[in-house]
């Protein structure tokens, strides 16, 4: 259902439709986080790897908001302090040790790590810092035990080109990795460490990109760059995008851990759309006379009204709700169904809102009490009408004004019905800058959490700064990867044809191509498509019978070619000892028969079957060529043994 | 000092920065031979090197220049940081009891120091209450600065201050006192205050932290919550040191001052009582006691103090190559008291007999422990054991090493007649020497086994 729904939501639009975003005012950047292919992680000598099983041991931890570096709490921090969550960590004692815990300091910076980096942004085009300063990046989600996350700036203000013009970078960080979420209920979230303190690359771009199609684009394309450098893992999980959006009149909303680049085009579309939606919501407002200075509303408790049964199941309210909170917006009569996503109204941004906050995440979790003739948000749900009226008289709310109930354990529906003002009062003043999560099958997204400012940060005074040695950087720079462009570039003179090139400039091997190709006089298109097609074709085939790929060392491919070129291997005489290597076996290619060593093979076959009875004598000779064209090991031209076989038949 | 424009940049970095007229605390525009950097200079750290500057840009984050490729600097604005934690006056509730909290230095709540980029202590109780809110939900909270040290800078002349801090306190009436105190000696000064502060009627409650409070995760404050609820209400009149049970946020423990040692240099749950078990556990609002012997609360306002130390006193952690000369140089710098950490059940080699028995010969008094940490020193059991003692060297069955340090100081500041203070170094003033060990007194489980890693699968690390 829900496929037939992004369908319909997403088949009819042109998402590069310059005039429509232009209008909007659309702008985008990107986040991008792509883990490093080192062995080791980033701040103690854990080996990086993935678990799925039962953990070793599980810890517990709280989290508190700290001051900034400049003296101030930062918002997030605060936010996140008045969820107060439990926080469990899984453990696995061959990954994760007592840095990872939080319970040793950490170690000197995995210096391959910072190797990587610096390649990586020198490809970005990025001012390099001269020293690394390892800073301390706040999260009280618990997505990390230390409650921070070591993080530093290796390059800044770099660029990539795109449609003729740059997109620009605003920086690039080494960082570690935080936690996996395994579960968020109420108020305990529990967290896998398996992954944690994996170094990434952060990737900031500014928001340059002008239309969803475009943002794709740049993903896609900062994803192939990064996986040229040959410095980065691969496979799922190891890159996630966050992906912000603005528009005219709005602040930066972010989208995070977007999977695929896929998503973000119908995403970023609606995310845009809600903005301008809040950005109509806040203009009904006015026109109603409600600005921050009239904007009125409280919360009164009403618990006590609620004792039968009856009225119970009307609301949806479960009996075991300890404490049943009402806040009154004045005026607010019909925009909590102001229409902000697909299917969805501004009442689901509240509810957001409390789901986070509150740890109110049993949804529903607000019931709306409109008197507009239309009905409740959550259908059938409501209070009977005697109820609901002597409520408003109680409370003193008249028929304009929306009642917004919440309820749960006395110190959440608290904080709930505080929650919704502060987001009813926001939607008067501004869009709220926040963290979004996405629901990319309903091509909408949720409040997460409101975004961090540069108040999170603080420096780590656990590491001294690193600095980069000019020497350092220079053999890097003399070393680091052709970017794809480039690569692109280079292999069409080559003469590959254009789809080969796209896939090499971007492959693994593109750095052992482009070496074999200058050192062994080995032909590049032939290269190209073992390397590329071949493999691609060899690795699916063990992959049918359920086969895992074999892993071949570089320096073993290298000498297998540059073997194959010496030997003047043909072409099918290679792919036979391609595919031999490429199963696991230890082969070497070999080159042409000789005219003496065909006439011998042909001979012996054509004793062997001299009995056979062919019906026409034309099937015979197809047969001996097939025969001794298989035994050759594909190193027999066709058309010579074709030759051969006339002469001795 | 502290309004240097340059602050910590010294040598090139600081003649650089002095010459483009640039300060800390500037939002600049810094032109180098790589480009345009937008930020704000930071102080430096003065450990650091002179090649560098540090910038805060925009995002929040820092990095370093090469002082050299800088070309100009452009002042567009100027802000200075004021880190304070938001002060608050902490409430005063006539049903609360009435707690003070000592301060001696260590990270219960601290700020950051530019000069050494290290974390130093902030503490008054506008201060406190600003960070951990939930302490007004405990106790009425006073507090006093004593000095603020780090740990391995408490010495003789800090217990003296605060056991007479302490004794004073508890005579005006507090229900319970607050000491908070770097990890690293918090072990001695526990020791020192129990033989100081005899007597007490009230809780005397040691914390610190093993994380510092500038981060998230820190166990400050979960600890001072710990240490006020057992000053306000918890029933044990002795010393203890409150401080993480498991290294999850979960309860804590409280050791007594004497049998208490820090066994990890890192873990949050670093403390154990050795050769014993803790006196009770504890949480922001329980104390929960798990063994009777313990000295209860009463309602007088009567204390023994006894604040004197002597401070010529060594500890010689015994190794098997030692030389004599060891000990050779605290009798010809007038020691008069040596704890020694021997092997086994209490040795050392024959080449030590000789500088001991003058030692002892000269009015010095020697104790021994074990190296081993946990059990009994027995001197009988082999010859040199026996050796030993002939030579007046006093057992001091299964006090620890530091302890006995701390005790023999205590003691020295007495009396020097041998005899007398060997009578005090055995005569346990609360539990520095037990006479049994439990079966459970021993437990340091080893990682791997299956037992334990499925114990460990089961239960809050
Ligand atoms: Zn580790």
């Amino acid at each position: 259902m829900s496929d037939a729904w992004r369908k319909k939501l997403t088949e009819s639009i042109d998402f590069d439709d310059q005039e429509f975003y232009g209008k909007l005012g659309f702008k985008s950047g990107l986040e991008i986080h792509q883990q490093l292919d080192t062995k080791k992680k980033l701040f103690c000598h854990c080996p990086v790897g993935y678990r799925n099983d039962e953990p070793d041991a599980i810890i517990l931890r709280h989290m508190r908001p700290t001051l900034s570096e400049m003296g101030t709490y930062d918002g997030t921090a605060l936010m996140e302090f008045k969820t107060r969550k439990q926080v469990i960590y899984q453990l696995y004692r061959e990954n994760v040790c007592t840095y990872e815990m939080d319970d040793t300091p950490p170690f000197p910076i995995n210096q391959k790590a910072l190797d990587y980096a610096i390649e990586i942004a020198l490809m970005l085009n990025c001012q390099l810092v001269d020293e690394v300063h390892i800073t301390r990046k706040q999260y009280l989600d618990g997505s990390i035990p230390t409650g921070f996350q070591r993080t530093a700036i290796v390059g800044v203000n770099g660029w990539i080109p795109y449609r003729g013009r740059k997109i620009r970078i605003q920086q690039l960080a080494l960082e570690e990795d935080a936690c996996r979420e395994v579960q968020d209920r109420g108020h305990e979230i529990v967290f896998r460490t398996d992954r944690l303190s994996t170094p990434l690359v952060e990737i900031v771009t500014k928001p340059d990109m002008l239309t969803p199609y475009e943002t794709a684009e740049v993903d896609g394309l900062l994803g192939r760059l990064m996986r040229a450098s040959g410095r980065v893992r691969r496979g799922i999980g190891t890159a996630r995008q966050d992906v912000n959006v603005s528009i005219t009149g709005s602040d930066r909303i972010e989208i995070k851990g977007v999977p695929r680049t896929g998503d973000i085009r119908p995403l970023t579309h609606y995310e845009a759309l809600r903005q301008k939606s809040l950005l109509e919501l806040r203009e009904r407002l006015n026109n109603r006379g409600i600005t921050p200075e009239t904007f009125k509303a409280d919360y009164h408790d009403i618990t006590p009204h609620f004792t039968d049964a009856e009225v119970f199941s009307r609301s949806g309210i479960p009996e075991s709700a300890e404490r049943i909170m009402v806040v009154n917006l004045a005026d607010w009569q019909g925009l909590l169904k102001h229409q902000t996503q697909p299917g969805i109204t501004f009442a689901a941004e509240i509810a957001g809102r409390v789901r986070v906050i509150a740890c109110l995440d049993r949804m529903p979790n607000i019931l709306v009490l409109d008197s507009q003739p239309e009905g409740m948000l959550h259908g059938e749900l409501g209070l009977p009408i005697e109820l609901e009226e002597h409520i408003r008289a109680e409370i003193g709310a008249d028929e304009d004004d929306t009642l917004v109930v919440v309820w749960g354990p006395a110190e959440d529906a608290e904080t709930g019905a505080k929650e919704i003002i502060i987001r009813a009062k926001e939607a008067i003043e501004k869009i709220p800058q926040e963290t979004r999560q996405h629901m990319p099958d309903k091509c909408r997204t949720d409040f997460e959490r409101i975004l961090p400012g540069p108040d999170r940060m603080y420096p780590d005074t656990d590491s001294p700064p690193v600095a980069l040695a000019p020497d350092r950087v220079s053999e890097i720079r003399n070393s680091m990867a052709l970017r794809p462009w480039e690569r692109m570039e280079r292999y069409l003179e080559l003469g590959l044809p254009r789809c080969l090139a796209g896939d090499l400039s971007i492959h693994r091997h593109a750095c052992l191509f482009e070496r074999l190709v200058a050192g062994s006089g080995i032909s590049p298109l032939l290269l190209a498509e073992a390397l590329v097609s071949w493999q691609k074709a060899i690795t699916r085939a063990r992959l049918e019978v359920a086969l895992p790929p074999v892993a071949v060392d570089e320096d073993v491919l290298e000498s297998f070619f540059t073997d194959a070129a010496a030997k003047k291997t043909p072409r099918r005489g290679l792919l036979y000892a391609f595919e031999k290597l490429l199963n696991g076996e230890d082969v070497e290619p070999l080159g042409p028969l000789s005219e003496g060593q065909l006439k011998t093979l042909c001979l012996k076959v054509i004793e062997e079957y001299e009995d056979y009875n062919f019906k026409q004598d034309r099937f015979k000779l197809d047969f001996l060529l097939g025969e001794v064209l298989e035994r050759s090991e594909g190193r027999a031209e066709p058309a010579k043994v074709r030759k051969i076989l006339k002469e001795l038949t | 000092m502290n309004d240097d424009a340059l602050k910590g940049y010294k040598g090139k970095a600081r003649k650089v920065l002095s010459e483009m007229g640039a300060r800390v605390w500037a939002e600049v525009v810094i032109d180098t031979d790589k480009g345009k950097y937008e930020g704000i200079i930071l102080p430096r750290a003065e450990q650091a090197d002179d090649e560098h500057i540090v910038l805060k840009l925009e995002t929040g984050y820092n990095i370093g220049l090469a002082v050299e490729g800088i070309k100009t600097v452009k002042e567009k604005a100027y802000k200075k940081a004021h880190y304070k934690i938001p002060e608050q006056e902490f409430p005063f509730d006539p049903r609360k009891p009435d707690v003070t909290l000592l301060g001696t230095g260590g990270t219960i709540a601290s700020r950051l120091d530019y000069r050494t980029g290290a974390v130093i202590p902030a503490f008054t109780p506008g201060e406190l209450y600003g960070a951990v809110p939930e302490l007004a939900d405990i106790c009425n909270l006073k507090t006093e600065k004593l000095f603020g040290v780090f740990s391995e800078n408490m010495g003789p002349e800090e217990y003296i201050t605060t056991a007479k801090a302490i004794g004073r306190e508890i005579e005006a009436g507090a229900a319970g006192i607050v000491i908070g105190h770097g990890t690293d000696t918090m072990h001695h000064t526990a020791a020192a205050l129990t033989f100081m502060v005899q007597d007490s009627p009230v809780p005397i409650v040691m914390v610190g932290s093993q994380r510092s409070s500038d981060r998230p995760s820190s166990d400050a404050a979960f600890n001072l919550r710990c240490a006020c609820n057992t000053a306000a209400h918890g029933n044990v009149a002795e010393v203890l040191v409150c401080m993480f049970g498991p290294t999850s946020d979960s309860y804590n423990l409280l050791h007594r001052g004497t049998r208490v040692r820090k066994m990890h240099s890192s873990y949050r749950s670093t403390f154990r009582t050795l050769s014993d078990i803790p006196v009770a556990t504890c949480t922001p609002d329980s104390v929960n006691p798990i063994r009777p012997d313990y000295k209860s609360r009463r309602s007088d306002n009567k204390v023994k103090v006894d604040a004197v130390f002597d401070d010529r006193v060594a500890i010689v952690y015994y190794y098997p190559a030692m030389k004599p000369d060891i000990i050779e140089s605290l009798i010809n710098n007038g020691y008069k008291g040596i704890v020694i950490a021997g092997t086994g059940l209490g040795h050392v080699n024959k080449p030590l007999y000789k500088p001991l028995r003058r030692a002892c010969k000269a009015g010095i008094s020697v104790m021994m422990t074990v190296q081993t940490l946990w059990g009994y020193v027995q001197m009988y059991v082999y010859d040199t054991g026996r050796d030993l003692m002939e030579l007046g060297i006093v057992p001091c069955l299964n006090m620890l090493p530091e302890v006995a340090y701390i005790k023999l100081g205590w003691v020295l500041a007495h009396t020097t007649d041998t005899e007398e203070v060997a009578r005090m170094m055995l005569t346990p003033v609360n539990g520095e020497i037990t006479e049994r060990e439990p079966h459970d007194g021993y437990l340091v489980f080893q990682g791997g086994l299956p037992e334990i890693e499925d114990f460990l699968k089961r239960r809050l690390r």
